[in-house]
């Protein structure tokens, strides 16, 4: 079973993580991953670009019916939810989720919702609980569960959280989450 | 169609359900926040599940009316997206100043706020008295609303900073009248305004326009029926004709992608080639 999509979601702590998750990542990693980070709703494309400077993977903000490519990174827009269809994103203005939008629980549902058991999601340092739902909807559609070790955690409390609410398959330290993923996702032809 | 999962053939049956016996038509509409929406309203009904709410909704108009409500969407604010109006501004703006008189369609015009707004630019860049703009929206709930131009006072801090933030020139206050919790605005700013019922999926084309405002609302719709309304669009625009969408929209994915040039294009303000 290939795993096609990646669902990260992170708040308070979250750049710093990200930047690590990410420079791991080589080129041609054969999964999507699209990311939810808490932001304000004013805020411009800077994170994105900020991250890029640490990847070898494209990143994108995402714009709507956005094509989900392999080895792409996708973040939520300030001030949208971003969603999974087959295939491509979708966006919405709809209410704020825990007083997020964008929100992590928003994307992890519909990623399970669509990939089912070829969906990864991660849960890293978080202040609230957005994405404790979405990553227990990923756990019952067959998707794999991966959440930061609050021990690592900038803000341990959206880890700590999920692994009070959900059996996540991996509690890992920061630094050896993108090797799982990697393990995980293995190279075409290797 | 393929095979889908249950979850998501009780939906497809609602959505036809909802086509068939009311005319709603949510059917090319873009399934993962439809399903959510469809969720958080069976919750508000105190339903359990999806084929619970077909049976009530089929025999029950009021609640298919609900439902009709609770899927649509109205997040809209006066000046959303600051940095819009100033590319508008700035790029537009002087394409107007060349036709003494023009038309503007703001299409999924919500409760209002963002067509006001747009009266508000133009009243200040003198530009008001030469213009006729419809507002549609397929909801007439929220028109109701639009066409009172009265709106909660508690926004109205939020609405001025956004007013400044878009480059407005004047006391945002000298917009409004406070009354009790309320504000209502300016009668002038209403009077180039026409608002009116018109349903994006269904409806036609009833003009020729020089701009098109149609900002997040075509993320809700999935890619055929997107092409749909562009077409709708195309048709609706005159020569080098103006086309604003919202933010994280584009014309890229869609079959007009070649029709247009951009105008400003991290504002995705469209300019329709010849």
């Amino acid at each position: 079973m290939a795993y096609e999509l990646i669902a990260i979601g992170t708040s308070l702590g979250g750049l710093s993580a990200l930047k690590t998750l990410l420079r791991s990542l080589p080129t041609a990693f054969p999964a999507a991953l699209a990311i939810v980070q808490h932001r304000h709703k004013e805020s411009d494309q800077g994170l994105s670009s900020f991250l890029q400077k640490f990847t070898v993977l494209p990143v994108h903000e995402v714009e709507d019916k956005e094509r989900i490519q392999p080895g792409h990174v996708y973040f939520a827009p300030p001030d949208y939810h971003l969603l999974v269809e087959y295939g491509y994103f979708s966006l919405s203005v709809d209410e704020p989720v825990c007083y997020a939008r964008p929100s992590i629980d928003v994307l992890l549902e519909s990623a399970a919702d669509v990939y089912n058991e070829r969906a990864i999601g991660v849960l890293l340092t978080g202040a609230n609980h957005d994405g404790v739902q979405g990553l227990s909807s990923l756990k019952a559609q067959g998707g794999v569960t991966i959440v930061q070790a609050p021990n690592t955690a900038e803000s341990p409390i959206l880890p700590t959280a999920a692994i009070a609410a959900v059996n996540v398959d991996w509690v890992l330290p920061l630094a050896d989450i993108a090797p799982r993923l990697i393990h995980l996702c293995p190279a075409a032809g290797v | 169609m393929g095979i889908l999962k249950p979850d998501d053939v009780d939906i497809h049956l609602l959505i036809e359900g909802l086509y068939h016996r009311y005319g709603y038509d949510f059917r090319n509409y873009a399934k993962a926040s439809l399903k959510r929406r469809i969720q958080s309203f069976l919750k508000s009904e105190g339903l359990s599940s999806v084929p619970e709410l077909q049976v009530k909704m089929l025999g029950d108009r009021a609640c298919a009316d609900r439902l009709l409500l609770g899927l649509t969407v109205n997040t809209t604010a006066m000046f959303r997206d600051p940095s819009f109006y100033i590319a508008f501004r700035q790029q537009v703006v002087p394409l107007l100043r060349t036709y003494p008189f023009f038309r503007i369609w703001h299409a999924g015009c919500s409760t209002g706020q963002e067509v006001y707004s747009m009266a508000i630019l133009l009243q200040e860049e003198g530009l008001y008295p030469r213009c006729r703009i419809y507002a549609t929206d397929a909801n007439e709930k929220v028109l109701q609303t639009a066409r009172q131009g009265i709106y909660p006072s508690k926004q109205m801090q939020e609405y001025t900073h956004l007013y400044l933030k878009a480059g407005g020139r004047r006391s945002f206050s000298e917009y409004y009248t406070a009354r009790y919790n309320s504000v209502i605005l300016r009668p002038f700013l209403r009077e180039r305004i026409v608002f009116g019922e018109h349903n994006l999926v269904t409806d036609g084309s009833f003009n020729e326009f020089n701009v098109i405002i149609c900002r997040n609302v075509l993320i809700y719709f999935n890619q055929a029926l997107q092409n749909q309304v562009h077409e709708l669009f195309y048709n609706s625009l005159c020569k080098f004709g103006v086309l604003g969408l919202g933010k994280q929209e584009t014309i890229r994915f869609t079959k007009y992608e070649m029709a247009y040039d951009d105008l400003a294009k991290a504002e995705k303000l469209y300019r329709r080639r010849s």
